[in-house]
């Protein structure tokens, strides 16, 4: 059993989802669905527990041996994905009942359907993080992307509909882009298993396809982690889902993409080739910086709530990309320990705003005003995560900001750090613009608003004290960051 | 000469942008999903190239010498033709759900609608 949990992994949500289609509406297939993801984090914890000792595990899946077979492997980084993706899967899965009840588009009967695409979607993103296999890779990212475009279809306003179809537009031609980039790779060494291709690739590197496939590959994943110029589809898809949607995706989709990413420079092309040769570095920091600004200047001027959030999830991004443009340890730990954070205060924040919306229908900012003397929790959950996501310290958010900031001092690159600082402070703004208006502007007359239920409550606080304490015990965020820094950029070499 | 003998290559790469260029240039939402799927075809052009070889011959095993495509690629797009058909299928159930509710599938005018909703 126990030799088995990679493919368990994997099996388990995949089962369960057609499965809850099967089921009636209500509990059972909640709690169905809850059990999945629940079986996944705590596999996800043995399997991260397992390589923290034995530092890689090679599963072939169905006895079939590794270049021919596909291969699933585990080391320091992807073990570490597992864990956020399974363990954001599931603190949402509880918080996502009433929201399914009650706040999307979806006739009573067909709501099992719901966790059916979200199981699926689950089922793509841990499929991604787990195998050792290029194409098994694209295979999984367009399982995780079409129930994501499903589900972001369910929201209430009818954007959403627009919003998930512009989504499928983009994301298609990412992975279109992934696809040709895994046939050229494939055309020039003759497989498909990750360490054969890191192996084989270097014999080949210095020729027009394998370049042009490193050049394939890079727009089709910035596609999909929404890399600033690539970020369109994300305010709009962000903003219009459901909120348990929203916290799923903006916690999970797009750092799966930033794995990704990782995994292909550093393993598969290698560290000398991606920033040697092909100085991807040189393209990566600016954008990074341009998004960081321009994303966190615009997210200031939203009046759309969760707008705002999913244009600071496109800041964010950048400090992730940032991280990993310094290529260095300390950069990359960034980078990583980042993804991890951000996952934490991205899913507070926006299952705060699912309990406001929950209560009175909107997250426009003119219209939660008095919000904070209502639903003191709400709120309370909001500002925790708010905290973490300007980067005070004693949060998960200070940790990486961090290291990003040590890490581009170590290359003495001030003006990176100062910048980092400086649209930590328009973070602030933005922040502040909720803050000041849930708390300190009166509440229209005659509104009547309870605080929301607890099935709401625990898991945004859940998430909310993780922030609390991981900005205090930072052995997981930094330390198994760390590790698996050291694992991608040696590797290459 | 090695042009012309490379003519499938040119087909993938003629295909790929005409379909690119519809999904840019088209504002009706089925026909950026049709530039959409051709786009999609031309990888499978692609891959089904990249696997024959002049000559050869279905990968059956027999006793004597003989030169077979490698059939990996073929099965490979076959997985992506799925992928293709789900997207397709999806692209289109949403064209429906937009078209209920906004009785259109112009992307402008679709577009004039959400402005008027946010003013």
């Amino acid at each position: 059993m126990i030799d088995h949990l990679p493919a368990l992994q994997v099996v388990i949500p995949l089962i369960a989802a057609p499965l809850s289609a099967l089921f009636r509406p209500g509990r059972a297939v909640w709690l169905l669905a809850m059990a999945a993801c629940g079986l996944s984090l705590l596999i996800a914890v043995l399997l991260l527990d397992q390589v923290l000792t034995q530092r890689v595990i090679s599963y072939p899946m169905g006895s079939w041996p590794a270049p021919w077979g596909i291969e699933y492997r585990i080391d320091a980084a992807n073990a570490f994905m597992l864990l956020i993706v399974s363990g954001i899967g599931t603190i949402v899965m509880a918080f996502a009942r009433p929201i399914v009840e009650q706040r999307i588009r979806l006739p009573e009967y067909k709501q099992p359907w719901f966790y059916t695409a979200y199981l699926l979607c689950l089922t793509g993103l841990l499929g991604i993080v787990i195998t050792g296999d290029a194409f098994n890779v694209f295979v999984f990212l367009e399982i995780s992307s079409l129930s994501s475009y499903a589900l972001i279809g369910l929201g209430r306003d009818r954007r959403a509909l627009t919003a998930s179809y512009q989504y499928l537009i983009m994301g298609t031609i990412g992975a279109t882009f992934i696809l040709i980039s895994i046939g050229l790779l494939y055309v020039m060494t003759g497989t498909l298993n990750m360490m054969d291709l890191a192996e084989r690739i270097p014999a080949v590197a210095d020729t027009r396809t394998i370049r042009a496939a490193f050049a394939f590959l890079t727009i089709g994943v910035s596609l999909k982690l929404a890399l600033f110029p690539l970020h369109l589809w994300l305010p709009n898809a962000y903003a219009y889902a459901p909120s348990a949607v929203t916290a799923f995706l903006a916690a999970t989709a797009t750092k799966v993409a930033v794995y990704v990413l990782l995994r292909f420079f550093f393993t598969i092309f290698g560290v000398d080739f991606s920033f040697g040769t092909m100085r991807l570095d040189l393209v990566l920091l600016p954008l990074a910086l341009v998004g960081i600004f321009s994303a966190s200047v615009v997210a200031i001027f939203q009046n759309n709530v969760k707008r705002m959030l999913a244009y600071s999830s496109v800041a964010q991004i950048g400090y992730m990309i940032l991280g990993i443009s310094l290529v260095s340890v300390t950069g990359v730990t960034a980078a990583i320990s980042h993804l991890f954070n951000h996952a934490l205060m991205k899913g507070a924040l926006f299952m705060a705003l699912g309990c406001i919306s929950f209560r009175i229908g909107t997250v426009q900012l003119d219209r939660i005003a008095g919000v904070g003397r209502a639903m003191p929790w709400t709120m309370g959950a909001f500002v925790v995560g708010g905290l973490s996501l300007i980067g005070v310290p004693l949060t998960a958010g200070f940790v990486s900001k961090w290291y990003l900031i040590v890490g581009a001092l170590e290359k003495g690159w001030w003006p990176v750090a100062v910048l980092v600082l400086v649209t930590s402070l328009l973070a602030v703004i933005y922040i502040w613009r909720v803050v000041e208006t849930a708390y300190f502007k009166p509440a229209p007359e005659g509104r009547v608003v309870n605080e929301a239920p607890l099935a709401l409550l625990i898991p945004a606080w859940t998430l909310a004290l993780a922030n609390l304490y991981f900005g205090l015990d930072t052995s997981l965020n930094a330390g198994v960051a760390r590790t698996a820094a050291e694992m991608l950029l040696s590797v290459g070499h | 000469m090695q042009i012309l003998g490379l003519y499938n290559y040119w087909i993938f790469i003629v295909l790929m942008m005409c379909g690119f260029y519809v999904v840019i240039s088209r504002g009706n939402l089925v026909k950026k999903l049709v530039g959409l799927n051709i786009f999609q075809t031309s990888v499978f052009i692609l891959y089904i190239s990249m696997g024959k070889i002049t000559g050869g011959t279905a990968p059956i095993t027999v006793d004597q010498d003989v030169v077979y495509s490698n059939p990996i690629p073929h099965v490979l797009i076959l997985t992506a033709i799925v992928v293709g058909i789900a997207t397709t299928s999806l692209g289109l159930a949403l064209v429906v759900r937009i078209n209920e509710a906004y009785g259109t599938i112009e992307e402008d005018e679709i577009h004039a609608q959400s402005e008027e909703e946010a003013l």
